[in-house]
């Protein structure tokens, strides 16, 4: 006799699971049954892609430019005095 | 690289870097200004009204790293210690300048990821819970753009703070989920439902966007 699949998830609930599943925060039963629903429904895969892309994007947000040169000069005063004290 | 390992040589990296600070290493600490500073005022601007308090706010938080050098003893990386002084600090600048937000703010609400109206009802006969209409995928080479890069950047800056801070950590700079835990006192449950509520809605106006930008 074979074991029934699980019960295909829904949407409405797999959304609310991209970020678990992201993170890694997902038991692994719970981390099959979402890989599963991303097997049979292109949508949520749409969706997972959506957010990753999302992430990507922010992550070229990053801002690293050094600060104006008065306030490095600042900086490195208030070092040096921290150092002497 | 998991996440405690990437952790684990930053720390290794963190020691050296302090004993250079307290060594007095002018080089290390402006090393250091130039890779953390932006980020930390933009970090700041989460929490206080103008660019000058966020500026005011992270230069009295590296005098408050300056002072405490010593002490730090590496149970966090130097970056989380540092951005929890920033928090702490542009927080209590909040709270003189009335734009204080009650902790409560932090917590999760039960806001879904997605409208309820995306989805077909549950009186439907077969795919109750599914997608009423598909997602749209984004072209890939707009996500790129300048346009919905500032899309991206004012979605995440009109965040209710807990979520902005999240996901400004997160995303942008690029922390890991404990340094952010640490940074802002979070437990990892209410990391990930902040950051998860964050991107939901970040997406969505993205969504919003593209939508609205198609001929």
């Amino acid at each position: 006799m074979s074991r029934a699949l699980p019960e295909d998830l829904d949407c409405v609930v797999a959304v609310e699971q991209v970020t678990d599943y992201i993170e890694g925060a997902m038991p692994l039963q719970a981390r099959t049954r979402f890989e599963q629903h991303l097997c049979y429904c292109p949508a949520c895969m749409i969706y997972l892609r959506q957010i990753k892309a999302q992430i990507g994007v922010s992550a070229l947000l990053a801002e690293h430019k050094p600060p104006p040169e008065e306030v490095t000069r600042k900086l490195l005063q208030l070092f040096r005095a921290s150092r002497r004290g | 690289m998991p996440a405690p390992e990437r952790e684990a040589i930053e720390v290794a990296q963190d020691s050296a870097l302090v004993e250079a600070l307290r060594a007095g290493d002018e080089r290390a600490f402006l090393d250091l200004v130039g890779r953390l500073h932006g980020g930390l005022v933009r970090f700041a601007l989460g929490f206080v009204r103008t660019q000058t308090a966020a500026e005011d706010v992270v230069q009295d938080a590296w005098a408050a790293v300056l002072q405490g050098i010593d002490r730090f003893e590496g149970r966090s990386t130097l970056r989380s210690w540092i951005l929890g002084i920033v928090a702490n600090l542009a927080r209590t600048r909040a709270v003189g300048d009335r734009r204080s937000v009650p902790l409560s703010a932090l917590q999760p609400d039960d806001e879904r990821a997605v409208e309820a109206s995306e989805f077909l009802p549950d009186t439907h006969s077969r795919w109750a819970g599914h997608w009423a209409r598909w997602p749209e995928p984004w072209p890939d080479q707009c996500l790129l753009s300048r346009e919905t890069m500032q899309q991206v950047r004012e979605a995440i800056d009109r965040l209710p703070q807990g979520q902005r801070a999240v996901i400004q950590l997160r995303d942008v700079e690029g922390c890991t989920a404990e340094e952010v835990c640490e940074a802002l006192g979070l437990s990892e449950v209410n990391q990930r439902v902040l950051l998860h509520r964050a991107r939901s809605r970040v997406r969505k106006e993205i969504a919003r966007h593209f939508q609205g930008s198609k001929p």
